[in-house]
């Protein structure tokens, strides 16, 4: 491939060192090919045409002065727009924020223009990331560049369809019950989740505080773990963020999976799993085998009450999250005769469909002579993954399972039914759950040629082994297939 | 029947920190409406609070003061219900693990001591201020409303007696002892006027003997110490008409009117939010160590109650114990008292003509020009007869209004008495001299009554200068030499 805009952040580092590269060059690479499928795939919702090209200016002359600010210097990484930008709109795809300008940069997007990256632009999701395809967006579904008939999952599908489809190299989502992970497994692309806490949450519109997370897509793991070393660390901002000293990252990367224990989660690979999505997770457990790994078979009993407990959990905390967008202070303002009124109008026009519904259902939830049965109820249920997961590690030493239990699905298919929608998320909600670490990793496609994502789980701070699985799982699979539209060709049939 | 009046008072506390409760933004006063803001205390998208670990501290150091048990892990929680002031509309409080647990607080009244119990105090944040225009007063009938968020995230600390009390007296005596006790902590300046310290009270009234509690009205909006012992007294009459006449009292919040001299009915209860509390997932739990306590609890200041037993055992009255405690004086009196100056003279002048002065000026104690020095120094000239005790006031003012130490001050307004013998004889014998005839004879025959005229005609000509008590002994032995 020689379209830089098809390059791994680890390629693009090199081009950009030997000079046969600028990152002028490669911002306009990414650009063409965003001009070339914006219209079918939609990922973004606002280009820093601008901005981008002053960073990549900039870069451009700090590697000619001889400045090397790392691995992320000069490379175009687009933002899922519920990530405060100064002086850039951004909305978390809800009319309520339509126009609004932040006056300050979340943590992330500091880290990122420290270390020399290119903020190319603010990608879709479903409004205030509840949802898992970008059909709950205010401003139009993003399109799967695999096949844009389908979704690209969500809600961080935005920035998965932008990484899939080279209109970024990498792109930052948040992940609350998967977010970022199902859609790089629908796009074909590497998502990860870090341990709570590792990344700074200032900034990051919450949805679920206490699961929220930000998290790399990128398309390859070794990209994931330089953007994840980019944006770690402690942040005096964040209360809720790790203190201690943090593991390297990358320490293991390269040893392979020869005398682990992979445990296969019974419950998240069984029942409610395609046909396609349950061969291909299985195929990749032999060739794991076949490199030296002990294949264990566990279960994690509570894991079967998880979505039940996400779904109490997080409306619980956004109803309270989203109380602040009433009006008064930033957004969308509708008139009344009282400030009720205003609140309630504005409440009512600004906020989707979903939003309102997970609102109430979280009022619901903490409501005085319900709260024992649904939210304290979820608490509990909480800790007893905590304590699964606990048990689980004793016996292996990670564990596994498909990402999603389904490939892409069509744009419409599921929006009548919230439910199966929600079952999206079966696999990867126990993690933002236990708060610990989780990557997806694609490893084939179905016979409609759509991929598969396959998923390394590992317990807190064990980012260093989560990756050396990851690293194996990519190199055993030896996925190298590109989206029909990640081309010039693609672009124009 | 006969009623029985059950009173728990909530105290609320603005903490003068730095800065604000969750962010970097300065406590100030006075600033320019929005100035003191940042994307945290204004509740921007995104934004997360940092607590403010002095306020935790100062929370910690009222619950040790108010002897509470610390709580070794506390969290705080949101409590959610929508308000224009209020950023996020959720606030950040706590609410069942508090920082602090089970104290109390001893309070003074005409009717004797009482222990009254300190249920919990805990941490929460401020909200903004609104002003409502046009008329009507409230926001649904007004021209609209102005919100200023630089109060919001102020740190708020929250003191929630027992129900203990049980007269309005008694009230007022628990929220001044609160206030005192505050003071002394140096956490905030615990202004009512200015709503640093806002009261608000829970009243009810049962069947005197008893055990259920009544139906209780929560009162808000007392500004000053008398009208919470006002409001308290209004409530309780309206309380026992409406159940002597055989009524239900209305669970509700009432709020003072101060001009009117009555309390009217808010919102009520029935209607009040569901606040939805649920931990706060944007902060970990609070850890406070044995350790931590111990400190803390070493660097209490001397409380109110024990520095009133030190002025009795110094010999000042409780009065006036009660007084220059509550006036904040007691530094000035303890200077005073190490410069050599005795316990009820220093105690007498600051409780006397100094809270006059302080009372009339409007002025902080703190800031008086009068440290304990120059007092000791003024009642030295007053004991060695150098002042007559209507100059000594007279040179206080003058120090109060800054002209200078007390010497200085008395000798620039010329009030140095004189006392000096031959001097004075001249003077007495021209008053003598001029005196009407027989009044030597009259002293002589031991009649006093002239003494006290002639005295008073000496001073007249030395311009209220001479020591009374020298002229007197002149006059006396002048005329028996005659």
């Amino acid at each position: 491939m020689s379209d830089p805009a098809d390059f791994t952040i680890a390629e693009a580092a090199v081009a950009l060192r030997s000079e046969d590269l600028t990152a002028v060059e490669l911002l306009g690479a990414v650009r063409r090919r965003a001009a070339m499928t914006e219209a079918n795939i939609h990922a973004y919702l606002t280009i820093d045409v601008d901005g981008a090209e002053a960073s990549a200016r900039a870069a451009d002359d700090a590697f000619a002065s001889g400045a090397d600010r790392g691995p992320l210097q000069g490379i175009p990484i687009a933002l899922k727009d519920n990530m405060v930008t100064r002086g850039l709109e951004t909305t978390a795809s809800s009319q309520i924020l339509a126009g609004w300008h932040p006056p300050y940069d979340a943590t992330v997007v500091t880290r990122l223009r420290d270390a020399g990256a290119v903020i190319v632009g603010k990608t879709n999701l479903d409004e205030f990331a509840m949802g898992s395809s970008t059909e709950n967006s205010a401003y139009g579904t993003s399109r799967n560049p695999w096949d844009p008939e389908r979704v690209p999952g969500g809600s961080s599908g935005g920035s998965a369809a932008a990484v899939a489809v080279g209109s970024a190299l990498a792109a930052l989502g948040s992940d609350t019950g998967g977010s970022v992970r199902q859609p790089a497994s629908l796009c074909g692309v590497v998502g990860m989740k870090p341990t709570y806490g590792l990344v700074s949450r200032y900034g990051l519109i919450a949805f679920a505080s206490s699961l929220d997370q930000i998290g790399p897509i990128t398309r390859s793991v070794g990209d994931a773990l330089a953007v994840l070393q980019g944006i770690s660390g402690h942040d005096p901002e964040d209360a809720t963020s790790y203190r201690g000293e943090l593991p390297d990252f990358g320490s293991q990367i390269d040893r392979g999976v020869e005398g682990l224990k992979i445990g296969v989660v019974s419950e998240l690979s069984g029942e409610g799993t395609e046909p396609a999505v349950a061969a291909e997770f299985r195929t990749m457990l032999q060739r794991l085998e076949g490199a030296g790994a002990e294949i264990k078979e566990l279960s994690l009993p509570s894991t079967a009450y998880a979505l039940s407990a996400y779904y109490l959990i997080a409306p619980a905390e956004c109803s309270a999250n989203l109380a602040r967008f009433d009006g008064v202070r930033f957004g969308l303002r509708l008139d009344g005769e009282t400030v009720e009124e205003m609140m309630g109008a504005t409440r009512a026009a600004g906020f989707g469909p979903e939003v309102i519904r997970r609102i109430l259902l979280g009022t619901y939830a903490l409501s005085a002579g319900y709260y024992d049965a649904f939210y304290g109820q979820a608490q509990k249920v909480r800790t007893l993954v905590i304590d699964d997961f606990k048990q689980a590690y004793e016996q292996a030493d990670v564990l596994v399972t498909p990402t999603s239990p389904t490939t892409a699905f069509k744009v419409g298919e599921r929006t009548d039914d919230p439910l199966a929608m929600y079952l999206s998320d079966l696999c990867t909600i126990p993690s933002n759950l236990s708060g610990d670490p989780a990557i997806s990793v694609p490893t084939g496609v179905d016979d409609a040629g759509l991929p598969i994502g396959f998923q390394v789980l590992a317990p807190a701070l064990a980012e260093p082994l989560m990756f050396r699985v990851a690293q194996a799982v990519e190199d055993l699979a030896g996925f190298d297939t590109r989206p029909t539209l990640a081309s010039s060709e693609g672009a124009a049939a | 029947m006969t009623w029985e009046v059950v009173i728990g008072i909530e105290t609320h506390v603005e903490l003068r920190t730095d800065s604000k409760m969750f962010c970097g933004c300065p406590v100030g006063f006075g600033a320019e409406p929005n100035t003191a803001i940042c994307p945290v205390c204004l509740g921007l998208p995104g934004a997360l609070p940092v607590p403010n670990e002095k306020a935790i501290e100062w929370t910690m150091r009222l619950g040790l003061a108010l002897d509470c048990d610390i709580t070794e892990h506390s969290l705080f929680h949101r409590k959610n219900y929508f308000y224009a002031d209020m950023p996020k509309n959720y606030q950040i409080s706590q609410f069942d693990l508090p920082l602090c647990v089970g104290g109390h607080l001893d309070v003074t009244t005409s009717t004797g001591h009482r222990r009254i119990g300190i249920t919990r105090v805990h941490l929460e944040e401020d909200t903004g201020k609104s002003t409502h225009l046009g008329e009507g007063g409230r926001i649904g009938s007004s021209g609209g409303a102005l919100v200023d968020f630089n109060r919001a995230g102020i740190p708020l600390m929250e003191a929630v007696s027992e129900p203990d009390i049980r007269t309005p007296e008694e009230a007022r005596a628990y929220a001044q002892e609160l206030r005192a006790v505050i003071l002394a902590l140096g956490v905030s300046d615990a202004r009512l006027e200015e709503g640093s310290m806002r009261f608000d009270a829970n009243i009810s009234l049962r069947p005197e003997g008893a055990a259920e509690l009544g139906i209780k009205v929560e009162v808000k909006n007392m500004n000053s110490l008398r009208s919470l012992q006002r409001a308290l007294t209004y409530e309780i009459e309206r309380q026992t008409k409406i159940l002597d006449g055989g009524g239900a009292i209305a669970q509700e919040t009432r709020h003072w009117d101060e001009e009117a001299g009555r309390t009217e009915a808010g919102r009520s209860k029935e209607e009040a939010s569901d606040y939805r509390y649920f931990s706060e997932p944007d902060l970990v739990p609070l850890v406070v160590t044995e350790q931590i306590i111990a400190g803390l609890r070493s660097l209490l200041p001397e409380l109110p109650a024990q520095t009133r037993a030190r002025l009795e055992a110094a010999g000042v009255d409780a009065i006036a114990a009660r007084v220059l405690v509550g006036g904040g004086l007691v530094s000035v009196f303890d200077q005073a008292f190490g410069a050599g100056a005795s316990a009820p003279e220093a105690a007498k002048w600051l409780t006397g003509e100094v809270t006059a002065y302080v009372n009339r000026e409007g002025s902080d104690p703190a800031a008086l020009l009068l440290d304990g020095g120059a007092l000791a120094e003024l009642i030295a000239m007053v004991e060695a007869g150098d002042l007559s005790s209507t100059a000594a006031k007279q040179v206080l003012e003058g120090v109060l209004g800054g002209e200078g130490g007390p010497r200085q001050v008395a000798e620039a307004r010329d009030l140095i008495q004189i006392r000096d013998e031959g001097a004075l004889e001249a003077a007495v014998e021209a008053v003598l001299k001029t005196a009407e005839l027989g009044t030597v004879e009259r002293i002589r025959a031991g009649d006093q009554k002239p003494i006290g005229f002639l005295i008073g005609q000496v001073m007249s000509s030395t311009g209220g200068k001479a020591d009374p008590t020298i002229v007197r002994d002149l006059i006396i032995k002048k005329s028996t030499e005659e």
